[in-house]
């Protein structure tokens, strides 16, 4: 029974021996560390670069271009930050070049909070990286999916980014659905065969099991529990955290429909938009500071396709507009959306008066002020708003 | 060489001219670099894949293109922004070429990140062996980004130093900004030293000397597989671009001016036959600039065209090298930091 990041490295493993993957590479992902997390352990392309995020990209564009098929490691997705101009270029070869080039390559990176990692090792990357248009992007939320979206990262000849929630890294599959076929079942026999040993590692081959070819297509989200009251949109580690707050609400008898989107692009906007023109009532979930996050993307398109299906304004549950996440417990579970503000927020969405029915006002104390009037169209609706200031 | 100098003279020209007459939105090009870059066109082993060399150019360089073969209308064609562009179908400005099929990485406007993406096509040369390298190109004052010094530092790790030309064409300006006031090192080139690099510094306007330059770098970097940094002094002739006026700078060194009286003193060309050749180049591409001005413009929704791809392109042109990348090691270090007897025992 692998952890995500056993799961990353069974998917590495194929990828080399199977997918044609030339290159693994980042900092300290060669021997003899194999990554900061192991992902990259025992891996037969591995290979530890210099410490210059840039020089990765662009190595990693290059060898693309080359005919390769790298498979490059930002170390946190905090240190990302100064290659976006690299990853606009990937995200725009294609593009520019108007259909000359393609640059086939992965970018993995760890992100997100929940390791206790102060400002630099809790930072969210999705709202950045669904605003390079040009790459797939993809966000496991367990081991399985983490295999198999590795797998058609690799497959993929676009550029496509791998961002790994830190905080499931050592987490073990939640049952038998969550396992990666192939694997053995006991997890201590599965980090005998594949985990390198604490100390001397002269020597040490590990020993792959046979994994089968179980792809994850890029773009398809899952239905983790179907529900008719609301439907909750998320991804990453805030699967688990929804999962629990459904739990939580289904003693309140709530039924909540939980959607692992999986891919956050291309998004599976059809599955979206089916549950909640059923349910009538959205929360969206996420990490990332929450002006100008991918969760309000949602939110619009919801607002602007689905407007006589919804019965509540949507809502947003993601974390504070900070300049960091600090590292005290308190101030990190007050920045970061948790079991308690997510459980809060669905409760609140459950709670609003169902705008469809009869001519029902909706009731002041809610954080949201409801104007009472239908806007025509998205710019009406601005001007209406700012009118009304 | 003098030929293709005064076809890319012509053709900066013509596009200048368009820019002005409203047959375009904006005009930068390489007049002034022409014997370097024509050189350099003409030296390169021009192909696809990685027995050929890879080029990282940037927005000087039509002179390079020509000299490997490329048609000038097409050139007339990204500047006009045209259907029929082929290096980017109306979508990108004057002088971004991109060709695949010879190995030129799409040329794009922001400084310096070439300089990173060829540290990708340079690793792959170096495991692939045979005799292809990567050559990258640009200005001096883009060497103040990081990603110079990052090209440096990848191609000159020891025991697995890369096949890599790195060229800065440096014509003293960066857009107005002059060179002294940006770096204080002597030479550009003096930083390859730091790396245990060959460098050179080389006078990019004469075209004797730049040839002989290029191809003794291109010589050392294909023979031994390990990086050389060249500097090479060369004109800004019609200024930083359009936003800077384009027009002819008297003060500047004129190579094409320079080879023809070179020709014409040992008696190669006469005077009159330069004059000719201009004159056909500048004929030729006026009428071309009119047909182009003709051609449709891209539709609308061309727009979503090339937004991603299901061509596999992995192994395309790549021999298949089998390797283990772990069985790399770099020599040992010099500056032990850690006791003989703990050493190796990282982790
Ligand atoms: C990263 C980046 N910063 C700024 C610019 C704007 N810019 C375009 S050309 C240029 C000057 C470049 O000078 P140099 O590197 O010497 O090349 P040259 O144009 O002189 O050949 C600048 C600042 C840019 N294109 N990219």
């Amino acid at each position: 029974m692998a952890t995500m990041v056993q799961a990353v490295r069974l998917a590495l493993h194929v990828g080399e021996t199977k997918l044609g993957v030339t290159d693994i590479f980042g900092e300290d992902v060669g021997p003899p560390l194999g990554g900061v997390f192991t992902a990259t352990q025992g891996l037969r392309t591995a290979w530890n670069s210099p410490l210059d995020e840039r020089g990765i990209v662009g190595a990693a564009m290059g060898l693309a271009m080359a005919g390769q098929k790298p498979v490059a490691e930002i170390q946190f997705c905090d240190y990302a930050f100064n290659t976006i101009d690299l990853l606009k270029l990937a995200g725009n070869t294609l593009w520019s070049s108007n259909g000359d080039w393609n640059v086939p390559l992965v970018l993995m990176t760890p992100v997100g909070a929940g390791i206790h990692g102060s400002l630099y090792h809790s930072h969210s990357l999705d709202a950045q990286a669904t605003r390079i248009p040009g790459w797939k992007i993809v966000m496991p939320s367990n081991p399985r999916d983490a295999y198999g979206l590795m797998l058609s990262a690799i497959q993929d000849p676009n550029p496509v980014m791998v961002l790994i929630p830190k905080a499931l890294m050592r987490v073990k599959a939640a049952g038998p659905d969550e396992m990666i076929p192939g694997e053995p079942e006991d997890p201590r026999a599965l980090g005998k065969m594949i985990d390198a040993p604490i100390g001397q590692r002269e020597g040490w081959e590990p020993e792959w099991p046979e994994t089968a070819l179980e792809f994850v297509p890029i773009g398809a989200a899952k239905t983790v529990r179907r529900g008719e009251h609301v439907t909750v949109v998320t991804y990453g580690r805030m699967v688990g955290v929804a999962k629990r707050a459904a739990d939580v609400l289904s003693r309140e008898d709530i039924d909540v429909e939980l959607i692992d989107l999986r891919s956050l692009h291309p998004y599976d906007w059809p599955a979206i938009a089916e549950s909640v023109a059923r349910t009538g009532r959205a929360v969206f979930v996420n990490e990332d500071t929450e002006i100008t996050n991918f969760g309000e993307h949602l939110i619009r398109r919801c607002v602007e396709e689905l407007w006589d299906s919804l019965r509540a304004p949507p809502i947003l549950e993601a974390g504070k507009h900070l300049p960091g996440v600090g590292l005290a417990e308190p101030l990190e579970a007050a920045t970061i959306p948790g079991l308690g503000s997510v459980t809060d927020a669905i409760r609140r969405c459950v709670r609003q008066p169902d705008r469809r029915v009869g001519n029902s006002r909706p009731r002041r104390d809610f954080a949201f002020t409801w104007t009472g009037e239908a806007p025509v169209g998205p710019f009406d609706a601005y001007e209406r708003a700012f009118r009304h200031r | 060489m003098h030929e293709r100098m005064v076809e890319a003279r012509c053709l900066e020209e013509r596009l200048i001219r368009m820019q002005r007459g409203g047959d375009g939105y904006f005009w930068i090009g390489g007049p002034g670099e022409e014997a370097f870059n024509v050189a350099l066109g003409l030296l390169a082993k021009k192909g696809q894949g990685l027995d050929h060399d890879y080029l990282h150019l940037h927005y000087r360089s039509s002179a390079t293109l020509l000299a490997m073969g490329a048609d000038p209308v097409d050139a007339l064609r990204q500047m006009k922004s045209v259907a029929t562009d082929p290096y980017s179908g109306g979508r990108n400005f004057c002088g971004h070429y991109s060709k695949r099929e010879w190995n030129v990485a799409p040329i794009t406007s922001p400084i310096e990140v070439q300089y990173a993406t060829a540290i990708g096509t340079a690793i792959a040369q170096k495991r692939a062996g045979g005799e292809g390298i990567t050559i990258v190109q640009g200005g001096d004052a883009g060497t103040a980004e990081g990603d110079f010094a990052s090209c440096l530092v990848w191609a000159s790790r020891p025991g697995f130093e890369l096949p890599m030309l790195i060229i800065v064409t440096n014509n003293g300006w960066g857009i107005s900004t002059p060179g002294h006031e940006q770096h204080g090192e002597q030479r550009i080139a003096d930083r390859g030293k730091a790396f245990g690099m060959r460098t050179a510094t080389i006078d990019g306007n004469d075209a004797e000397s730049a040839y002989r330059g290029l191809e003794e770098a291109m010589r050392y970097v294909r023979r031994e597989r390990k990086p050389f940094l060249l500097e090479a002094y060369v004109s800004r002739l019609y200024g930083h671009s359009s936003s800077s006026g384009s027009n002819y700078v008297e003060t500047e060194f004129d190579c094409v001016t320079e080879i023809e009286k070179k020709l014409v003193a040992r008696h190669l060309r006469t005077s009159d036959e330069c004059d000719s050749l201009r004159a056909e180049y500048e004929q030729f591409l006026l009428e071309a600039a009119k047909t182009v001005s003709l051609e449709p413009k891209p539709e609308p929704a061309s727009v979503w065209e090339h937004v991603f791809t299901d061509r596999d392109i992995v192994g395309e042109g790549a021999r298949k090298v089998p390797h283990d990348n772990r069985l790399w090691k770099a020599p040992a270090c010099s500056f032990p930091t850690t006791k003989a007897s703990k050493s190796g025992s990282a982790s």
